[in-house]
């Protein structure tokens, strides 16, 4: 036994096991080869041969004692009645005991149980308990913080899930308010805990532990709240963090360990860590670290390992921004970020300068592709048949999903994604992109007319050509001018780009990753010879033309009529 | 949609009857099926189980087999429909392996789910049950150090009852038939190459599922009618319940929440692939004879693309085909997620 005296620390362990025996009875026989006494509680769910299985693998081991047995149920008291009734038999029968840890049989050590006790040795009337106030703490799931304490918790939620919430909301409805009993305040914190033997005898022969434990047997999740809350009543120092490393998932169930965590849980430098997936053979060889030299007393680093999990946790919650997917399909409004990288839309530039594409692609480090969203075909830069991440460039299967579309081409490249549109086009995406804060638009409005300049087709032709695309900018700028919009959205009238197309220009090009320095000059531009005419034939045929502005600077024939509808 | 579930009734209620419809239906064609080996005594509670059928791919078997031992796969259930090439004999002397013979039509058994339902009713209540084609592999996050017993007992823990993996369609550069495929090879070795985008997604309300098209056969095969194109949805990992039923293939499952396997609030829960390694040099051949058997979804529609577009010489691949690495590529990509299973 002298090697449980090292540093003046004789350290008992309370190990709770409710499944994986085997497993469990390996774990004790760790703790007492690194000089520890435990004391096994087992689950009296748990069937007779298996415990009889675990006794038998233990009996040569003196240093382990068995408590009485109990069903225990989650969240509920039984599980600290459990401890209470090892924690006492390990100090009656071990009165020298300084230090006792709370253990699960799911528990792993993974350094040497001799660090540990090296560590406690350091400061050894300090109590390592994470308790932090029911008020301040941020961390529980499901929304019951302060009421665990205040309502009534007969009912097992696991058992009775339907009855547990309707009593918990009939019971905030009646406004029921249990009163704390006078001398603790409650507090929370992880269930795995290293105490002191004085601050633990405190706790159990408390003269008042009757009230308290008959207060705590109706709260909800006594185990995280029983020794948390009486620690601060009896401990004098508390080190308010778990020497155990146990993360939960965003609905409390508690992270488990495999093979591939090996190298990062020996980076952790914890002492001991859960919960270990019982088929790790793995971790279950490599840990505990074997003992070399001296003890080494550092304390732990969970920093990366936490660091990881949240990761984790924010990925299930969050996701992968513009990730639409088999297990990520969210609903319209709740995608936490609609695509996944900044993107250009220019709406009518092309019409206005025929060369766009070419020019623009000169001038900025982006891909600028055509008319994505065209009638004939999806335009990626160069044309290709089959674009980036072979999505098909043919407009039927673009228009089975425009959005998975849109989104997986800016999430499959590496450059911003710069594209083509015009009323001409498939209008399927236009409150998508209009309420997506990656979304630059600027847009030249009727610049769709140009085109018609140089068709040859019949008057009208053109006319209902004209009302068709007349009707779609229109309601493009119906939601562009709306109060969703989350894009940064410029519009122009043609007249207005017109007057002043270079500044105009550079206002648009403003938010892209230029190449160069930038450019003073522009594209050809479109002839307009004729634009005035086929506006006066328009709106003589009974169309109004809306979108082109009136000061057209080729405008001839001074307009008066403002009577008929388009 | 079966025409059970077009009844001029409430959702739900159609649901309901459509699901013990198919029950039924599955108890109704138990004797389509004979059984062969039935090593069913060896399987022990906790066992994960794997529902096969197949018809002639003897020679995909040896690498089958071992790669879902290697996973962690415990007994297989397999039918055999009427196969010429020796598939049952091998199959008949593995020691995991239970076998039923039909020469029942594939077709008129719902493309073989009668059978699946039937067994999986039978066997594989109360196990994880891997529902899959000869020529589908299962990749889920962490699967190179973590085997399936380990997904399993986190789902379990994470209150879930079935698994996601969508069909990723693998192809080989150059012809199909260039590469031959030798028993027992890593498909894979071959049909290495995949499309990293390239899926369309819809949501069915009806059932709840996702709909996902799209990949190397559509963009080839499809070009003309997008939505004829294959579903590549799949939820092939279920805890089985006697109470449960596939619909269409493993595409989707009643009762619907088996099929609620994503996130709506932005979130990514855990889904794995299935690889699928149906593009080998082996296919030529299979669809020749599948088109002559016209067993197949929508009168083999599928094959007859499929034959119209390998006959022409077409190479699936391109050049933004991506080659295959591991599960974390996948991740990175986003077909794959691990979810909260850190």
């Amino acid at each position: 036994m002298t090697g449980a005296m090292t540093g003046g620390v004789a350290l008992g362990v309370v190990l709770l096991c409710h499944a994986d025996l085997d497993i469990a009875a390996r774990m004790a026989r760790i703790w007492v080869e690194g000089g520890a006494r435990v004391a096994v509680h087992v689950d009296a769910k748990v069937p007779a041969a298996d415990f009889a299985r675990m006794q038998a693998a233990l009996s040569d081991l003196p240093e382990v004692l068995f408590s009485r047995r109990r069903p225990c149920d989650w969240g509920r008291f039984s599980l600290v009645a459990a401890t209470q009734d090892a924690a006492q038999l390990l100090l009656d029968r071990f009165p020298d005991t300084t230090h006792v840890y709370l253990a699960s049989g799911a528990c792993l050590p993974l350094r040497p149980v001799r660090d540990l006790r090296a560590f406690l040795a350091l400061d050894p009337d300090l109590d390592h308990i994470e308790s932090v106030t029911a008020h301040d703490v941020g961390w529980t799931v499901g929304g019951l913080n302060e009421e665990r304490f205040t309502l009534f918790y007969p009912l097992d939620w696991r058992r009775h899930r339907k009855w547990f919430d309707r009593l918990v909301d009939l019971q905030r409805r009646l406004g029921v308010r249990r009163k704390v009993p006078k001398g603790i305040i409650p507090h929370l914190g992880s269930q795995w805990w290293c105490l002191t033997a004085a601050t633990l005898r405190a706790i159990l022969d408390d003269p008042k532990r009757k009230v308290f434990d008959r207060y705590f047997r109706l709260s909800w999740i006594p185990d995280e709240s029983y020794f948390q809350t009486l620690a601060r009543r009896h401990a004098l120092r508390i080190e308010s963090r778990s020497l155990t490393l146990a993360k939960f998932d965003h609905e409390g169930r508690p992270y488990q360990l495999y093979d591939d965590h090996a190298r990062m849980l020996e980076e952790s430098h914890c002492f001991v860590a859960r919960k270990v997936w019982p088929g790790s053979t793995g971790l279950l060889d490599h840990f505990p670290r074997p003992a070399v030299g001296s003890p080494d007393a550092t304390a732990p680093r969970p920093e990366r390992f936490e660091r990881v999990i949240n990761r984790t946790v924010r990925r299930r919650l969050l996701g992968r921004p513009g990730l639409y997917m088999q297990s990520r399909f969210p609903r319209k409004d709740a995608e936490n970020g609609k695509t996944s990288a900044p993107y250009a839309v220019f709406h009518g530039f092309s019409d206005v300068f025929p060369g766009f594409e070419d020019w623009l692609s000169g001038m900025i480090d982006a891909d600028v592709h055509g008319h994505l969203m065209g009638p004939e075909m999806a335009e990626f830069a160069g044309r290709p048949e089959i674009g980036p991440g072979a999505i098909s460039s043919s407009t039927l299967i673009r228009d089975r999903d425009p959005q998975g579309f849109l989104t997986s081409l800016i999430r499959v490249t590496q450059r911003m994604q710069v594209f083509q549109f015009s009323p001409r086009d498939n209008q399927a995406l236009n409150w998508f992109v209009a309420t997506d804060p990656n979304a630059h638009v600027n847009v030249i409005t009727g610049a769709w007319m140009l085109p018609l300049l140089d068709s040859d087709m019949p008057f009208d032709d053109i006319r209902r050509v004209t009302a068709i695309l007349q009707r779609a900018e229109l309601k493009h700028l119906e939601v562009l001018n709306s109060v969703w919009v989350k894009a940064r959205v410029q519009v122009h009238e043609l007249t207005d780009f017109l007057a002043r197309p270079q500044p105009l220009m550079m206002q648009a090009l403003q938010a892209l990753p230029m190449r160069g320095p930038v450019p003073t000059g522009l594209p050809a531009m479109r002839d307009m010879a004729g634009m005035a005419e086929l506006l006066r034939r328009l709106r003589n045929s009974g169309l109004q033309p809306r979108m082109s502005g009136d000061g057209l600077p080729v405008h001839d024939i001074p307009t008066t009529e403002r009577t008929a509808a388009e | 949609m079966t025409r059970v579930a077009r009844l001029p009734l409430p959702a739900r209620i159609r649901r309901r009857a459509e699901r013990q419809y198919l029950i039924a239906r599955a108890f109704n064609r138990r004797r389509a099926l004979k059984s062969m080996v039935d090593r069913t005594s060896q399987i022990r509670p906790g066992d994960i189980l794997a529902f096969v059928t197949l018809r002639n791919e003897r020679v995909r078997l040896p690498y089958f087999l071992d790669y879902y031992r290697g996973l962690g796969v415990d007994h297989f259930l397999f039918v055999n429909n009427d196969s010429t090439d020796g598939s049952g004999n091998y199959l008949a002397e593995q020691p995991d392996v239970s076998l039923w013979w039909t020469n029942a039509g594939y077709k008129k058994s719902r493309f073989g789910m009668d059978w699946m339902n039937r067994l999986l009713a039978r066997y594989g209540h109360g196990h994880w049950c891997l529902t899959v084609d000869p020529d589908e592999f299962l990749v889920y996050p962490h699967c190179d150090t973590r085997p399936l017993p380990a997904l399993t007992s986190w789902l379990e823990a994470s209150g879930r009852r079935s698994f996601p993996a969508m069909l990723l369609d693998m192809y080989p550069k150059g012809a199909i038939e260039d590469q031959p495929y030798a028993e027992g090879q890593d498909p894979f070795e071959i049909a290495r190459w995949f499309d990293p985008v390239n899926y369309s997604i819809s949501r069915n309300s009806f059932y709840g599922n996702l709909w996902i098209q799209g990949g190397p056969r559509t963009r080839n095969f499809f070009r003309a009618d997008p939505l004829s194109g294959p579903a590549l949805n799949k939820i092939p990992l279920v805890k089985w319940n006697w109470r449960y039923a596939y619909v269409s293939s493993t595409h989707m499952a009643l009762p619907r929440h088996l099929n609620m396997v994503y996130d709506e609030n932005g979130g990514e829960m855990a889904s794995g692939t299935l690889l699928h390694a149906k593009f080998l040099s082996t296919f030529a051949e299979k669809s020749a004879e599948e088109l002559d058997r016209r067993q197949h979804y929508a009168n083999s529609k599928e094959y007859r693309a499929y034959h119209a577009g390998l006959t022409r010489g077409t190479d699936l691949w391109c050049s933004e085909s991506r080659e295959y690495v591991d599960w974390q590529q996948l991740e990175d990509i986003g077909l794959i997620s691990r979810g909260n299973w850190a």
